[in-house]
């Protein structure tokens, strides 16, 4: 079923998720792997645009199909941001998509992720009811909170239409050490220590050159000079220019780095994308191993997630099995590897709560993958 | 049916862990909702989580309702009895199993005070964020399920943005764990979804939370204002200054007059509205964001403003913040507490219409909330003892909670819904959303025996009415968000 369905509005859209028994809802497919799945596909390339931003409430609501690159512009120009730093903002990656995927790009080190900005959603679940659950200020505990389970929730359990984010004002200035580590425990030990100093690191990503550690301190710019002088008396490394700082952590943001060779195209399928949460005490054996399979590693926000870019061709039977010695749960992003990796739970309330919100199985279950 | 699950809790636990006799149910026929009572079937007191397991599948066997409970702090009734039901209580389960520096986390049971966490963090230069004013008192657990609030979440976020992971017994009697040490995860947000459930899914058992580094540095203003107004104006030029404050909290001059009163609070000469606020960091970023707000706190032309010097008189600035609402029961025999949030910039509008009700009625309000976000806390004054004074309360605060959801906000910042709010659950969602929420909660516990009657409203009535601050409360031990 290679269908795709684009509805030019909401209402279009309920309508299409009624008759349609089977779907799956798509954004810029930035992360093909979530929705490569036997269903019709939902496009939601039609429904864009900012529905309310009011900048002095830090929020704003759009829906789902806009792009993040239009968000991140409407923002800027009020001098603020979303501050869990999404992905593929570059590539065309849009709300709705980086919400169902649940992927936070390294800005997410100082203030949390993407499930800490989400206020609000407004879905069709299985039912092609038209709901909204959460609420449209920065505070409020009202109901269940669906809208952080619809974070990481891939689509299986109800097609977004609009979300809510929380927003902050922007930092004035932005500094970034480049840190050099001598040895893999080395950098383990600079990020559980940077993490717990008194500088309030705005990110911190121990790259996937060697051991290379990005720090990044953002204020006012009188003050970021001296807390950088601290910074390389206790490790050793290096300012970077404004320039080559923000083409490093553009290339994070883009994956740019995820290649396996300099000519592939970052988002065609030439390599296996994976995400897996991790912790800094054990981060780095968690690096080695995906680079025993010929990957390339970032280890973002202090050590508590893993990005890997692993061959086309690597031996994911085996990636699974020391996934699961070391009880680290996996997702695939982007390549043909099943879709969950690594250590995995299995409850009788995530069926159940499948069945509430989606009695009909009109949306593929999170077990199922092509 | 009730002697024999009694019977059935006499097995399952030794004779002190089970409350039966009416002067020891008595103490847990309320809780900071002092308005409702209800005295409970018995009250069982784990030790262990096995115990905790055992009880929730017998209740689940038997078909019996429970209330897990920690310190009964809650203000919405989240924590009331059910009639015919039993209190399961948490507070012996009362172990900080792991502080971990290298990771930042605590991993604690249920019963934990909110205090103890950065108590035992602070040797490591760590804290837990989350800080609702009962934060000496109540619980994790509790904090877990009503995805408690404070004072500093529109930087920080509330109870859910701090737990990573959770496992809990749910009302089927099921064991899950979700999430762990790490800040992320993959797959939906199961612990997201749980924090919040207001005791409708089932009891958290172990729960682990990020730890932040301690700021190392705090600058905290008290700014006296002839109206509030005029506070309000400037929390908005705080925020259209693109500076982030830890904190912006304002009081009224009823509240700062209780809390002149309780705890001898000294605020600036005719002053009819304080606004208190705090930036936090390293001390290089707050010197130079302390010369931006002083500015700003200057242009707002304050009768006075006072920094804090030192960490003596900034603790004497929250101690006055914390301890007003309780002292308002200084001004009143009785007080409700309603905790609706509105969009910031119709804070002025929101307290305007509050203040013509309150004149309306001949009802007093006084104010106290969290200017950062909305966050309104009327103190709605009455007394319990004149007849037909409570209705008129009630019917007072219903008026000020329609009026949030009106204003495009909510109907609970943090206090939750509980037995208080359920029945305006209908006028933040739908039919269909309500809908929704039921069968979630039908997903979690078929026979609806956890915490039933709180949330949605619906016949499941429990209780009865008193008046009067909680004895605690009285005494100065615990005080109210």
């Amino acid at each position: 079923m290679n269908t795709t369905l684009t509805p030019a509005n909401t209402a279009d859209l309920v309508e299409a998720v009624r008759s349609t028994p089977r779907l799956i809802a798509v954004g810029s497919r930035t992360k093909p792997r979530l929705s490569a799945v036997n269903a019709v596909r939902l496009s939601t390339a039609r429904l864009t645009g900012i529905v309310e931003y009011e900048p002095s409430e830090f929020t704003f609501t759009a829906l789902a199909g806009t792009p993040l690159r239009e968000i991140a512009d409407t923002l800027a120009a009020q001098g603020q941001y979303l501050p869990f730093d999404p992905m593929f903002v570059a590539r065309g990656a849009t709300l709705g998509g980086t919400v169902a995927s649940g992927v936070s790009g390294p800005g997410r080190f100082r203030f949390g992720g993407l499930r800490d900005f989400i206020l609000a959603v407004q879905f069709v679940d299985g039912a092609g009811r038209l709901l909204r659950m959460g609420g449209k200020v920065v505070k409020n505990a009202a109901g269940f909170d669906l809208p952080k389970f619809f974070v990481g929730s891939l689509g299986r359990f109800g097609v977004l239409t609009e979300v809510t984010f929380k927003v902050f004002p922007r930092h004035t200035s932005r500094l970034t050490l480049m840190l050099e580590a001598k040895a893999p425990e080395f950098a383990t030990q600079i990020l559980s220590q940077a993490a717990s100093a008194r500088w309030e690191l705005d990110a911190l990503d121990w790259l996937p050159e060697a051991n290379h550690i990005a720090a990044r301190l953002v204020g006012p710019t009188e003050a970021l000079d001296a807390l950088a002088e601290e910074i390389l008396n206790r490790f050793p490394g290096e300012k970077l220019t404004t320039e080559v700082a923000d083409e490093q952590w553009n290339s994070l943001n883009e994956f740019e780095w995820a290649k396996v060779s300099k000519a592939d195209d970052a988002k065609s399928e030439s390599s296996l994308l994976l995400k897996m949460p991790t912790t800094p005490d054990t981060c780095a054996s968690l690096r080695r191993t995906l680079e025993d399979f010929g990957g390339r590693v970032l280890v973002s926000s202090g050590g508590n997630v893993v990005f890997a870019s692993l061959p086309l061709n690597a031996d994911v039977t085996t990636v699974d099995a020391k996934l699961r010695g070391l009880k680290v749960p996996c997702l695939t992003l982007r390549g043909n590897a099943p879709l969950w990796l690594g250590a995995r739970h299995d409850f009788k309330i995530a069926a159940a709560v499948k069945h509430a919100l989606d009695a009909e199985n009109r949306f593929p279950s999170l077990e199922e993958c092509d | 049916m009730s002697q024999l699950a009694i019977q059935r809790l006499k097995q399952l636990l030794r004779p002190e862990q089970l409350l039966l006799r009416s002067e020891q149910l008595a103490a847990y026929q309320s809780d900071g909702l002092t308005a409702f009572h209800q005295t409970p079937l018995a009250v069982a007191v784990p030790e262990t989580n096995v115990e905790v397991i055992a009880l929730v599948r017998l209740c689940h066997e038997e078909k019996l309702p429970f209330v897990a409970r920690g310190s009964g702090t809650s203000l919405s009734g989240g924590s009331l009895p059910v009639a015919g039901g039993i209190i399961i209580a948490m507070n012996r389960l009362n172990r900080i199993l792991k502080i971990d520096p290298v990771n930042r986390i605590a991993v604690v049971e249920s019963g934990v005070i909110n205090t103890a966490v950065s108590v035992a963090a602070a040797p490591h230069g760590l804290y837990y964020a989350p800080d609702p004013s009962s934060q000496t008192i109540c619980t994790i657990g509790g904090n877990v399920a009503f995805n408690s609030g404070g004072a500093h979440c529109l930087k920080y976020g509330m109870t859910a943005n701090h737990v990573l992971g959770i496992k809990a017994v749910l009302a089927t009697g099921e064991v899950v764990e979700w999430g762990g040490a790490s800040r992320e995860t993959v797959g939906p947000d199961w612990c997201g979804l749980f924090t919040g459930n207001e005791g409708l899914f089932g009891i958290a058992l172990e729960i682990t939370l990020q730890l932040l580094p301690k700021a190392e540095c705090f600058h905290t203003v008290l700014a006296g204002y002839k109206s509030l107004e005029e506070a309000g104006d400037a929390v908005s030029a705080v925020i259209a200054s693109g500076l982030l404050p830890g904190a912006m909290e304002i009081m009224d001059a009823l509240a700062l007059e209780a809390a002149v009163a309780a705890v001898h609070a000294e605020y600036p000469a005719g002053a009819e509205a304080v606004l208190i606020v705090e930036l936090e960091g390293p001390r290089e970023v707050v010197a130079e964001d302390r010369k931006r707000l002083d500015a700003i706190i200057a242009a707002s032309k304050p009768i006075e403003a006072r920094p804090a010097r030192d960490a003596n008189e900034r603790m004497a600035i929250w101690k006055g913040r914390k301890s007003a609402f309780s002292a308002v029961g200084r001004l009143s025999p009785d007080f409700i507490v309603q905790d609706g949030v509105v969009p910031r910039r119709k804070l002025g509008e929101a307290l305007r219409r509050i203040g013509e009700m309150s004149r309306e009625t001949g009802i007093r309000v006084a104010n106290v909330f969290h200017a950062g976000d909305g966050n309104l806390h009327p103190l709605i004054l009455f007394n319990g003892r004149i007849p037909g004074d409570l209705d008129r309360a009630e019917a007072l605060a219903g008026r000020i909670l329609k009026m949030c959801v009106e204003m495009g906000g909510s109907l609970t910042g943090e206090h939750g819904l509980g037995m208080e709010k359920r029945d305006y659950l209908p006028d933040m969602f739908s039919a269909d959303e309500i809908d929704c929420m039921t069968r979630i909660r039908a997903a979690f516990d078929p026979l609806g025996i956890a915490n039933p009657g709180k949330m949605f409203p619906g016949p499941e009535a429990p209780a009865l009415m008193q008046h009067g601050l909680h004895p605690l409360e009285k005494a100065g031990v615990i005080s109210r968000e």
